[in-house]
């Protein structure tokens, strides 16, 4: 049963489809007029990561630093250390792949007020290849002390998101995918970072999922009912995970899928795995990449070659129940 | 701050680099020759009225920005940090040991005075420029300082800063290298050769100054030469002797990364405590 708290948009079916990263550019802006200590650092890829919003109200304060992520990561670095709140943007692959340990040591270990802001994650760059399309930047960031790991679930989410994130104290990344994909959240959705949604109730088992795989688990969820009776939850902050909401419905459904667009290894899968092997051990499946490399090709046909869709969440389901 | 002549200048530069040896014999690991070669730059740097600071008031808005890129040249941080007086000296005893704030390489703001962590090179410089363009943006006085070693100029990250220094004339920035031409595995220009890094630096788009780095007048004219250089940032290249000022250890590699043994240290200790009753000859020979 839908959760009604959360003011989602109600067709499922045919969804509105619209790009996180519009969404993303658009409170990126808002928040730039909101806060005059919001700082914005792009490497060559302004329209791209949506940044051009922002230049476009505040020029002084839109710093393009050319294809450097390790510096562009260091600059934020200084520029938070003097009282700034920077956003670095590139794609995932590069920011934090390439600047993984700038990240690391003057943004994290430094507890400096950065957010880290990637791009095209998971199959975005569809067309381009698997140089990159990034499935491990989630893990990289995990792994990370100090830092807060968030992925909304659409154009809306990632809108709040930007405003939230400027708000937070203390180093963020957050993860977006290119294309558009459905909208689900509306103006009326609540966002607190750390507390997970539970879109949907059910009582038989529980898809914990983040970005566009949340859509999925709803329409997978819609398909099935009323024969299965599936519970959704966005896990929309990766770190700190909600603990709660998660071991209570694991406690209820006694069965877990989880689902991302990203490897299966130390993303959101390897989160929940690991807290409930701890809190309350589960029977669980995993839906994301599984230890791959991409490859060229159209979002949607990767995303149905390497099983993160609809159909792959109810097969998952399938064999748990 | 009171006047102070180079005399005296000088002989606290020795002090301190008996206050290096003292912390590396005690932690028993550390780098010996970058800190003991830069002390004669870090001492006129604070003591010489250079950089502008509140010993009791660490973060100052005010304050100039002194970004230590190379971490491993820690020891003379420190020494010099407990010296002003941002810290007590008996703190410097726990250099390395659990607990202690004097980390073995340095962490942002555990430490009053200590503006970013460091350790992995090429680190530094970055959010020094971000610094930098933080002043810029808001119109502030201060101005920030960047110490680099040589072998750091290996970092790909390093030539990135530079674009991004020269892109937005950071006029503001000083970045100091300590030319001492040694790095873990051997002499720079073996390990992989940096020369000319005038020449590149130029090329760069920097004001490039090169100084003996034990001369302490040459080192204050090339800072206050850098404070009077718009348009673009400066590099002041100071050629130093690793290890300057404890014979056994100058010019040799091998004492990069090595910290002394204690019958090493009441040598180097001995040394130093006769280069201190003449006077600080040291600097001048």
């Amino acid at each position: 049963m839908i959760n009604k708290e959360m003011y989602l948009l109600e067709e499922v079916k045919n969804p509105l489809l619209k790009a996180m990263r519009d969404g993303y550019g658009e409170g990126l802006a808002e928040a730039g007029k909101r806060n005059p200590g919001v700082v914005v650092l792009c490497a060559d890829l302004m329209e791209s990561t949506r940044t051009d919003l922002f230049k476009k109200e505040f020029p002084e304060r839109f710093f393009e630093m050319g294809i450097s992520e390790q510096n562009m990561m260091g600059v934020a670095a200084g520029m938070a250390a003097c009282g700034k709140i920077p956003f670095v943007n590139s794609f995932a692959c590069f920011n934090p792949g390439r600047n993984w340990e700038q990240l690391r040591l003057s943004v994290c270990l430094s507890g400096t007020n950065v957010k880290v802001i990637g791009g095209h994650a998971g199959f975005g760059n569809g067309t381009d290849g698997g140089n990159q399309q990034m499935f491990e930047d989630i893990a990289l960031a995990r792994v990370l002390p100090h830092l807060t790991v968030v992925v909304p679930a659409d154009y809306d989410q990632a809108k709040k998101m930007a405003l939230a994130i400027a708000d937070f104290s203390g180093p963020v990344y957050m993860r977006m995918t290119k294309p558009k994909r459905a909208a689900l959240t509306t103006g009326g959705t609540p966002l607190t970072i750390g507390k997970a949604q539970v879109l949907r109730s059910g009582k038989e088992v529980t898809v914990f999922a983040c970005g566009a795989m949340v859509y999925e688990a709803l329409a997978a969820a819609e398909e099935l009912a009323p024969e299965i009776e599936v519970e959704v939850i966005n896990v929309h902050t990766i770190k700190p995970l909600d603990k709660e909401t998660i071991i209570a419905s694991a406690a209820k459904t006694k069965k877990a899928v989880t689902a991302e667009e990203h490897s299966i290894i130390g993303g959101l899968g390897g989160a929940i795995a690991e807290l409930l092997a701890e809190e309350l051990p589960t029977k669980m499946k995993r839906v994301g990449m599984r230890d791959k490399f991409g490859e060229s090709g159209e979002p949607d046909e990767l995303l149905a070659k390497y099983g993160m869709t609809k159909e792959a969440i109810i097969g998952k389901i399938r064999e748990l129940l | 701050m009171l006047p102070v002549s180079m005399d005296d200048l000088a002989e606290k530069a020795n002090l301190l680099r008996s206050e290096v040896v003292k912390m590396l014999v005690n932690a028993g690991t550390g780098h010996s020759a970058g800190p003991l070669g830069s002390a004669d730059f870090w001492t006129m740097l604070y003591f010489g009225g250079l950089v502008n600071y509140k010993a009791d008031e660490p973060w100052w808005e005010e304050r100039d920005r002194v970004v230590l890129s190379a971490g491993h040249y820690c020891p003379i941080l420190y020494a010099v940090l407990a010296e002003a007086g941002f810290f007590p000296k008996s703190d410097l005893a726990t250099l390395r040991q659990l607990g202690s704030k004097l980390q073995g390489h340095p962490v942002a703001r555990v430490l009053p005075g200590i503006e970013t962590s460091s350790g992995p090179l090429g680190q530094g410089i970055s959010q020094a420029v971000g610094m930098a363009l933080t002043a810029k943006m808001d119109n502030k006085k201060w101005r920030v300082v960047c110490f680099m070693g040589d072998g750091e100029q290996d970092e790909g990250q390093v030539w990135e800063a530079y674009l991004c220094a020269a892109k937005y004339a950071l006029s503001n920035l000083t970045v100091v290298i300590d030319r001492n031409n040694i790095q873990i595995d051997g002499h720079t220009e073996n390990v992989m050769p940096l020369d000319s890094l005038a020449a590149k630096l130029t090329a760069f788009n920097f004001n490039v100054l090169e100084i003996d780095g034990h001369n302490l007048g040459e080192i204050r004219d090339a800072y206050e030469r850098a404070k009077v250089t718009f348009e673009k940032p400066t590099a002041i290249i100071l050629s130093t002797i690793p290890g300057k000022g404890v014979d056994f250890m100058e010019n040799e590699p091998g004492w990069h990364g090595k910290a002394p043994k204690l019958a090493e240290a009441v040598e180097a200790l001995a040394e130093l405590r006769i280069i201190r009753t003449l006077g600080g000859k040291i600097v001048n020979d």
